[in-house]
């Protein structure tokens, strides 16, 4: 193989299509006699259901339909299947695709209207009349788990939904063996992904062909067709799902939700195409979110600053149903114990249900709550010993010469976690390096004099990526002699079509241009599962790869039986084969696609099977493990308490770069992502659960003036558990990001107020915190 | 998330204007639109009429005429910041301009816009309060002035009847020897303010206080003037003033609290920035005595 195009960073082949409005998007998609979707929406956390009126609705201007679920019932009845079963969870909770008896939160779909456009929609929907008795909600997952507690859903006892454990080692042994312990609390906070399109479904139904298709902003189209296909009691052969564009996923795009059904079942109510575009307003209550959890643990060490053991309990926000399962919480417990090597851990997560929104994995997916702990635990280790940070980060490191490392815990899939290989110390030397360690004090002095205080932030993590079990692809060449890939895969924006082309584009000596990747479409390539835990490289990438060299070895044979030379004396050039120093003697990779595309009569050389292509499905058994050190200055304001990053330095290392640009942008998208669950996004509820940042006014995203200049330093150390060497790096920028600036605005304030200086324990930091620390300690 | 169905109008002159206004129930002015789209789409406000203002020309006038700057209601925030007349007569709206949201909602928002709307952080309404600028209000019945301390006439709420017009602001100038501060904190570049503060000063040729304004914004549902503690500069030696003074009595102004921000919070911002405001006027006018 060449590197013409891996590890270059080649020019993004969607961008002129993208950038010129050239996307085909959900709400772009247009089709004769199409009508409109609104949702009649909770307004309460929690009520029971005493009647729904369609009437005054269906008489409204434009109105062709209105339903409830009851309307569906010849279609389809109950609640949606789980989409991840979980032996804790002994009877699925998911919500009904409209609710039928009870909401359980705020934003909750009850009844649905059609109409010929979706103002018309929204005035009809308005007119709905809902008598609804409202019931207490709960809307904190502390409190949902006291025993007087009001119950989430009418009917269950008990607001725990399940509890998780994760040990391994002997964890009284470590903390009897250690000479100092600590107990420690955290309240860790995300909000939603605010992709920057909202979600979005189109649903049509062929009555002749008894075929429903349906297009949307998802991050898991297979999971939607699979689901619905359960839920319909269809075969799956008759429903073909595509995601088309999508502008952003974050993961709250990989859930299936109730408006995908509901309009399915709307399309094949009416016999009529019908589209839902979800508007922010909508985004902010009924798109899922990540926000709490809560911790208490109990750390051991040496007095050299070697931690030894964590032992502990969390809990954790679900929302009011789990349509994703334990995924969220479990992937917590799967977090620890980070890039450091533990004697034992044994920590419990209770997964509370609360009257809001769910909860499903947001980019990062419990990784940076956890990183947050385990980042926060280090940094008050250092102050109670006195040490530098980052000593007590280099004593407690997992070795390069440790590698493979097994921690000790279990992976989601049963195997025992072993980080594939890596420098953990290499990264954080480099990040104090390039962030200037040495000379801070002398630039914190500086900013003294300026009235402000500048403190210098560290964090390290280590992130599982690219999870198995597949996501296959195929590679066909054309009749023109072009490549086309297909794989299951969808993409949100991240590139897929260019790096998947520069890897086969590569194996088969092809130019980039006469590539075309399609993705995320039921009705182009048979399998797929979802694109979440950066593990869209790991396994399509690593597909395309094999099916690229199947496709080559299957090129050369034909070339071999037509040119009477051994395969070996043959290589692919400029899309054709020919024989190794003969520039003149080839055969075009056009003529051996239109030859065993077959001729009637004419058998195929060889007795070789038709067609010039290739599918892959590279199992993706052993997870890579990414990793990284970030360094962070931040400069407060000590009147106001403003706090501002002023500068951020990435060091990162995710195997071998196919496109570094892309992965530069991953990862600066990443950070900012994390800067903002440090410092502005907080999703704010009042105690019954009736949310109260429900706009860009409210609820604070970073802008691009609140954010430093991002400056990256790759490590490439390949992984050696895929063939391309690759790691994901999706979430890698954000999994730190949230303790590195809370490291440094602990170290600014530090300086200040010495040992009366806090211990931050929660994010996000707001100017509000920042004040009353320093008037506390003065 | 769209807006309900409402009849659009979009006269040419303010006669027009004013007869739709006389006869039009339910009617809603469009200006900029950088807040009544967002409020139309939420569905905050449902008129049955809305008018576009947008190609009235007589209403985008900026002059300097008898002694006064006359503001066309029209006039977009991105041209009073670029106006060499308001830098070198207004110089603290061209300060104040530079935090009305960014680029893009400046190209279109507009003065008048702002200043019907009466957003309690908006900059711009504050600044009118500060410089005791005199609305001119007109409609069918005919035209009238409203003074600034007037015009603040209940939250988010100016003293226009149901069938009036902003037409235009106007302000004289301070002296060209006066000082003037401007400062304001928000979380990020382009918000609503949390709490902003305006000062203005003019001295003596003995560098005594002769003059002073003061204004807090974004505290209470309506700019706040410091009556009190500008009565108390009077008098003062420029190089003496009593900072700490003017910042306990913005301290004991009425202070909102919201989801986000306590009052008590908004009370120690209103004693920064009053400071920090009126160091800059300070600053400002020694430099000019100098």
């Amino acid at each position: 193989m060449s590197a013409r195009y891996f590890g270059a960073s080649v020019a993004r082949s969607e961008d002129a299509r993208l950038l010129t409005g050239q996307g085909l998007y959900v709400d772009d998609i247009e089709m004769p006699g199409l009508l409109h979707v609104a949702f009649v929406r909770s307004p309460m956390a929690h009520a029971r259901i005493k009647s729904i009126d369609l009437a005054s609705a269906r008489a409204m201007p434009g109105v062709v339909a209105a339903y409830t679920m009851g309307d569906f019932a010849d279609l389809a009845e109950g609640p949606m299947p789980p989409m991840a079963p979980h032996p804790l969870i002994k009877e699925p909770l998911t919500c009904h695709p409209l609710a039928q008896t009870e909401v359980c939160y705020v934003g909750e779909a009850i009844a649905m209207v059609v109409a010929q456009d979706r103002a018309l929609a929204e005035s009809a929907a308005m007119a709905v009349m809902v008598d609804l008795q409202e019931l207490p909600g709960v809307a904190d997952a502390r409190a949902a788990l006291a025993t007087d507690s009001a119950p989430v859903h009418l009917g269950r006892d008990s607001n725990l939904l399940a509890s998780l454990h994760t040990k391994f080692g002997d964890v009284a042994a470590a903390f009897a063996a250690a000479d100092h312990s600590l107990t420690e609390s955290f309240a860790t906070h995300r909000g939603g992904c605010h992709a920057m399109e909202c979600r979005g479904v189109v649903a049509t139904y062929d009555q002749r062909e008894d075929h429903l298709s349906i297009y949307t902003s998802s991050q898991a189209p297979f999971m939607v067709r699979r689901h619905l296909a359960t839920y319909l009691a269809r075969d799956e052969q008759t429903i073909r799902v595509a995601a088309p564009d999508v502008g952003g996923g974050f993961g709250p795009k990989a859930t299936v939700y109730p408006e995908e059904f509901a309009v399915a079942l709307g399309a094949l109510k009416l016999g009529q195409p019908l589209k839902w575009i979800e508007d922010r307003q909508e985004h902010f209550v009924a798109t899922n979110q990540q926000r709490d959890q809560f911790w208490t643990l109990d750390v051991a060490f040496t007095k050299t600053g070697k931690i030894l053991g964590l032992k502990g309990h969390g809990i954790h926000d679900s929302g009011a149903y789990a349509p994703y399962g334990l995924i969220l919480p479990g992937n917590a417990l799967v977090c620890f114990p980070g890039p450091y090597a533990l004697q034992a851990i044994d920590i419990h997560l209770d997964v509370a249900l609360t009257n809001l929104v769910p909860t499903s994995p947001v980019r990062g997916a419990s990784r940076p709550n956890v990183a947050f702990i385990l980042e926060r635990i280090i940094d008050k280790v250092a102050r109670y010993l006195g040490l530098s940070r980052d000593a007590v980060r280099a004593a407690s490191f997992v070795r390069a010469s440790q590698m493979p490392y097994f921690t000790g815990g279990v992976s989601r899939d049963g195997s025992r976690v072993s980080y594939d290989s890596g420098d953990y110390q290499k990264a954080l030397d480099l990040a104090l390096e390039k962030i200037g360690a040495a000379d801070f004090a002398t630039r914190q002095r500086a900013a003294l004099k300026r009235g402000k205080l500048l403190g210098l932030g560290l964090a390290s993590c280590v992130e599982d990526t690219g999870i198995g079990p597949f996501e296959g692809a195929s590679l066909r060449i054309t009749p023109k002699g072009k490549l086309v890939i297909a794989t299951g895969a969808a993409a949100q924006g991240q590139g897929h079509a260019t790096v998947l082309a520069q890897i086969a584009a590569d194996e088969l000596a092809m130019d980039m241009a006469d590539i075309t990747v399609e993705a995320g479409d039921t009705g182009r390539f048979p399998l797929g599962l979802s694109t979440v835990g950066s593990r869209i490289a790991v396994t399509a990438g690593s597909s395309v790869h094999v099916a690229a060299q199947k496709l080559r070895s299957k090129a050369l044979h034909f070339a071999s039986l037509k040119l009477e030379v051994s395969a070996d004396d043959l290589e692919l050039s400029e899309g054709a084969v020919q024989v190794k120093g003969v520039p003149g003697l080839k055969i075009p990779l056009a003529d051996i696609a239109r030859a065993l595309a077959g001729t009637t009569g004419v058998p195929l050389p060889g007795g070789m099977e038709p067609d010039l292509a290739a599918t892959a499905y590279f199992e993706s058994s052993g997870v890579t493990f990414a990793y990284g050190s970030n360094a962070c200055e931040v400069e407060i304001d000590a009147e106001t308490g403003d706090t501002r990053v002023t500068r951020y330095v990435v060091v990162h290392d995710c195997g071998r770069m196919i496109n570094p640009m892309i992965v530069e942008g991953q990862i600066r998208g990443g950070v900012v992502h994390g800067i903002g669950n440090a410092l502005f996004e907080r999703m704010l509820h009042d105690e019954q659960g009736q949310p109260l940042t429900t706009t860009y006014g409210e609820y604070l995203l970073p802008m691009a003036c609140e954010m430093p200049n991002i400056e990256i330093h790759h490590l490439e150390t390949p992984s050696p558990r895929n063939p391309l060497g690759v790691k994901g790096a999706g979430e890698a920028g954000t999994i730190p990001a949230a303790p590195c600036v809370i490291s440094a605005i602990e170290n600014a304030l530090e300086a200040q107020l010495g040992k009366a200086a806090p211990f931050i324990t929660h994010h996000p930091v707001s100017p509000l915190d920042v004040v009353d620390w320093l008037d506390d300690a003065q | 998330m769209k807006a309900a169905p409402f009849h659009f109008h979009q006269p040419t002159t303010l006669t027009e204007l004013a007869g739709l206004l006389a006869t039009l129930a339910n009617a809603k002015i469009l200006a900029g639109g950088q807040s009544l789209m967002a409020m139309l789409n939420l569905r905050l406000f449902n008129p049955d009429h809305l008018i576009d203002i947008n190609a009235i020309a007589d209403l985008a006038t900026l002059r300097h005429a008898a002694g006064k700057i006359e503001i066309g209601a029209m006039v977009r925030q991105h041209v009073l910041l670029q106006a060499p007349l308001i830098a070198q007569h207004l110089p603290i709206l061209s300060q104040a301009l530079g935090h009305v949201g960014h680029l893009q909602t400046r190209s279109r928002g507009t003065i008048g816009g702002s200043c019907c709307h009466l957003d309690p952080s908006a900059e711009l309404p504050a600044m009118c309060a500060l410089l005791d600028a005199d609305f001119t209000v007109n409609g069918a019945r005919g035209r009238r002035i409203v003074p600034a301390r007037h015009w603040f006439e209940a939250p988010m709420q100016a003293a226009l009847a149901e069938d009036e017009f902003l037409e235009s602001i106007s302000i004289a100038p301070w002296s060209s020897t006066h000082g003037h501060g401007f400062a304001e904190y928000a979380r990020r570049h382009g918000d609503y303010a949390i709490v902003g503060a305006g000062a203005l000063l003019e001295a003596d040729v003995d560098g005594k206080i002769g003059r002073a304004a003061l204004v807090l914004f974004g505290c209470d549902t309506a700019p706040q003037r410091l009556p009190q503690a500008e009565a108390a500069l009077i008098g003062t030696k420029v190089t003496e003033l009593d900072v700490a003074m003017l910042a306990a009595e913005a301290r004991a102004q009425t202070m909102m609290t919201d989801a986000q921000v306590t009052s008590a919070y908004r009370a120690r911002l209103a004693g920064i920035m009053i400071q920090r405001a009126v160091k800059q006027a300070q600053g400002r006018i020694n430099k000019e005595r100098a």
